[in-house]
């Protein structure tokens, strides 16, 4: 009954029960955190605008992203992924979300940033709905913990219109 | 050489009865683990609920060896969600981030572009010939949570099948030839 095998496994045993356990209350102390981030984008300009030869619109354009997200570091956080998509509607689609730039954040030193930007990613639309089309700009951010589970969210800055005539 | 004498000589003195006892007691572990893993496949929605990191794609969020757990809930798949897909043809599973999302209204289609966070580009070097967006069936499941390290035991036996063959053997031999 006491061999070297039975108390390696009961010792292998509970620490295993002790780590996971620590684990998810590592995991569960992330509910306690109430985070006020705060975010700001202008468009400075419109670089370029036109149809592709396969008719769907694409556009260019200058991008000015401050944000605050230091009070989504908890001492549980690896790292925050912060992105920011153009979100619109358009006669055939009920939803269009591009991500038009993202960035890592992996401390809290990092967290308060200022960039000034041309799209990161090409905004091409499905088809060419964009001329005067209006859009939102919506930050995104997803908080990888160390451990357990991962939190999302987001702000949502209405109010954005794209040219009439292409450029 | 008196360990193995030992061994084989109680390997002779085993009854039929404590034979039958262990292949019972090894039927069950066996089935509790794909009890388990079902049970996991029902609530998540997903058929495979937990998966195991395999490349650098995602670092520094997900290393190789990190276990994601997956959940296949009914809400619409977004920008910035992490999935887990799977291309036709192809067995692997990929996790990557979605940063395109496109909602047809009439047809219920959603295009999805992923991109790995390491890397430069988006994924449609990796799609098939010709592809250019996932649809809803390429989705295995969306990424909720994960833990760290536990999944390098499965890269290991994966990258040197050898060790999944004698890991086996020693277990098998260790139930057989236990007794208490």
């Amino acid at each position: 009954m006491h061999s070297v095998g039975y108390r390696a496994n009961a010792l292998l045993t509970f620490a295993v029960t002790i780590l996971a356990l620590m684990c998810g209350m590592a995991s569960l102390s992330d509910n306690f955190n109430s985070p006020s981030p705060s975010a700001h984008v202008q468009v400075l300009n419109i670089n370029w605008f036109q149809k592709q030869p396969n008719a769907n619109d694409e556009v260019s354009m200058t991008l000015n992203i401050s944000a605050d997200l230091q009070s989504l570091f908890t001492w549980n956080t690896k790292q925050v992924f912060v992105f920011l998509a153009a979100e619109y509607e358009t006669p055939k689609h009920s939803l269009n979300q591009i991500s038009l730039w993202d960035g890592i954040i992996p401390s809290k030193e990092h967290a308060k940033f200022w960039i000034h930007t041309s799209n990161k990613y090409r905004f091409i639309d499905q088809g060419s709905n964009l001329r005067g089309k209006e859009y939102n700009l919506t930050i995104h951010w997803h908080v990888m913990p160390k451990t357990g589970k991962m939190f999302a969210d987001k702000i949502v800055m209405p109010g954005f219109r794209l040219p009439e005539e292409y450029r | 050489m008196g360990w193995v004498a030992d061994t084989l000589h109680s390997f002779n003195s085993i009854q039929l009865r404590e034979v039958f006892s262990q292949i019972i007691t090894l039927g069950l572990v066996v089935s509790s683990a794909l009890v388990t893993w079902k049970g996991l496949s029902c609530v998540t929605g997903s058929e495979s609920p937990v998966v195991v990191v395999i490349s650098g794609s995602m670092e520094p969020g997900f290393q190789r060896g990190d276990i994601l757990f997956l959940h296949m809930s009914k809400d619409p798949i977004r920008a910035g969600d992490i999935v887990v897909y799977s291309l036709d043809g192809k067995d692997i599973p990929i996790v990557h981030r979605v940063i395109e999302v496109h909602d047809r209204k009439n047809t219920e289609e959603t295009y999805i572009l992923t991109k790995g966070d390491n890397n430069d580009e988006d994924d449609r070097v990796m799609y098939n010939t010709g592809q250019k967006w996932l649809q809803k069936h390429h989705i295995i499941g969306r990424a909720v949570g994960f833990l760290p390290y536990l999944g390098w035991g499965t890269i290991i036996m994966s990258d040197i099948p050898v060790l999944k063959y004698i890991l086996i053997g020693t277990l098998g031999v260790i139930v057989l030839t236990m007794k208490d």
